[in-house]
């Protein structure tokens, strides 16, 4: 009886000692306790490219992401979120990656011109995803093109599909064309991007109606006929290479 | 036996009623979403029928019909005309306006043994501006199906951009309601006649940014838009 005792203590002693061992010494301890090595997990590539296609609007930092059905950068109809927001008043994509569920993410270093084109190959781990792109027509106050949770799921290796994008309004800033309010280059960047106010007539993302200019009547506006645009404003090509 | 035979005949009898069923008429779900910013549409007038009947063709010059709905939002002479070519119709799915951003509650359309699928529902405030869909030949294969669609001028009254309340019958120039923004007062007026008389791609409300004056009563921050303008949802089950 008190042989069992003795045996059932040191079981739990060696129990905890285990316990604290693998705390303890974390990484390092492979050389004592030989794993089996990790079942590579494949990667998969998809080749993007978004070109601007627009007359003078540069396009904010490309951002493309890939997340599954719980995330949706945006719904005409619906309020954007505030990552939306600040993303289509200002450029400012931070937020948007910052996303928890969003899986793979990529982000140009810079604007995108007129006649440019950004190519990222991204790898993912998975072939069962949305991909999802969005981009602030920085000339603006508040206007955003975007390819909203496309689905990767068909694509096999070799496959491209190609779409051209529309203009969507974040519905968070109201359209006044004003210097104080577009901070693209045509206020040389000194107009207000962000705002958390959401003063546009209505609070809804919809498409966009397109700006006006001070050519074509809006006395205020800071813009010129060559910041106009229609839809499409970009072209997207997306192949699977691997 | 005798009746395991006859039960046998009946559930094949029945599964080849079933097919017959879906492939000679489609039971629609529809929905239909106002894309636009700040752009209004009077009741959607959404229509099936064979494949000759149209409710607008562009380059066509617009039915009296049309020119009511285009220029006031009256649907009943085009519901007529559906009914006239033994189509079948939906009015008014959405009990009024659609405004901007907002979708209409999502609604069943028997298509019984029509082929093609059309809408219209006039864009406010314009003059005569529809937005429309024209005989869309509707899949015989089960999906959802999105269309999206542009604004058309019904090429029947100029472009004036004034507002003068309730001016929607043929012969009334104006802008008959004004739902979205704030309207402006004492414009001169911009076009005084439409350049191309058939139903074309509408050219767009200019605006202008005087509340009182200015050549139109439209305020150009709020009244224009691109296309598409409406996006519609087909189900076909």
């Amino acid at each position: 009886m008190t042989h069992l005792s003795k045996a059932k203590k040191s079981l739990l002693a060696l129990a905890c000692l285990s316990t604290i061992t693998l705390v303890g010494c974390g990484g390092s301890s492979s050389s004592m306790m030989p794993t089996p090595a990790p079942t590579p997990v494949p990667t998969y590539e998809y080749e993007v490219t978004v070109t601007n296609i627009t007359s003078n609007q540069p396009l904010s930092p490309i951002t493309l992401v890939t997340h599954k059905d719980d995330y949706t950068p945006f719904t005409v109809g619906m309020p954007s979120d505030a990552a939306l927001e600040l993303l289509a008043e200002s450029g400012d994509n931070s937020q948007v990656l910052a996303i928890t569920t969003i899986i793979d993410q990529a982000s140009d270093s810079a604007p995108l011109g007129p006649g440019g084109s950004y190519s990222h190959t991204l790898e993912t781990k998975d072939t069962t995803l949305n991909l999802s792109i969005l981009s602030m027509l920085v000339n603006t106050n508040d206007a955003f093109t975007g390819l909203n949770s496309h689905d990767l799921t068909s694509y096999a290796v070799g496959d491209m599909k190609s779409f051209k994008l529309n203009v969507y309004d974040s519905g968070t800033e109201a359209n006044t064309e004003t210097a104080a309010t577009i901070p693209g280059p045509a206020t040389m960047g000194m107009g207000e991007g962000f705002n958390a106010a959401r003063d546009d007539i209505i609070d809804l993302v919809t498409m966009h109606q397109g700006v006006v200019s001070q050519d074509d009547g809006l006395t205020d506006s800071v813009l010129n006929a060559s910041h106009r645009f229609d839809n499409f404003v970009a072209k997207v090509s997306i192949k699977r290479i691997k | 036996m005798n009746n395991k035979k006859k039960l046998l005949t009946t559930s094949i009898a029945s599964l080849i009623a079933l097919t017959g069923f879906s492939t000679s008429a489609a039971e629609l779900t529809i929905k239909v979403t106002n894309l636009t910013h700040g752009i209004a549409f009077t009741p959607l007038l959404v229509a099936s029928h064979d494949s000759d009947t149209h409710l607008f063709e562009s380059g066509v010059a617009a039915s009296v019909a049309l020119q009511k709905m285009a220029e006031g939002g009256s649907i009943a002479d085009l519901s007529a005309q559906i009914d006239a070519a033994s189509g079948h119709k939906t009015e008014n799915p959405n009990m009024g306006l659609l405004m901007p951003g907002t979708t209409t509650p999502e609604f069943m359309h028997d298509s019984m043994n029509d082929t093609h699928l059309s809408l219209t529902a006039m864009l406010l405030p314009t003059n005569d501006g529809f937005a429309g869909l024209d005989s869309w030949k509707i899949p015989s294969e089960a999906g959802t199906y999105t269309i999206l669609v542009n604004a058309y001028d019904a090429g029947t009254e100029a472009n004036n951009e004034l507002y003068v309340m309730g001016a929607g019958m043929p012969g009334q120039i104006g802008i008959p309601a004004v739902p979205t923004g704030t309207v402006g007062t004492n414009g001169t007026g911009l076009s005084t006649e439409d350049n191309n008389k058939m139903i074309h791609i509408h050219p767009g409300n200019i605006g202008d940014d005087m509340a009182d004056g200015g050549k139109s009563d439209l305020d150009n921050k709020v009244h224009r838009w691109l296309n598409p303008v409406l996006k519609v949802t087909v189900t076909v089950k």
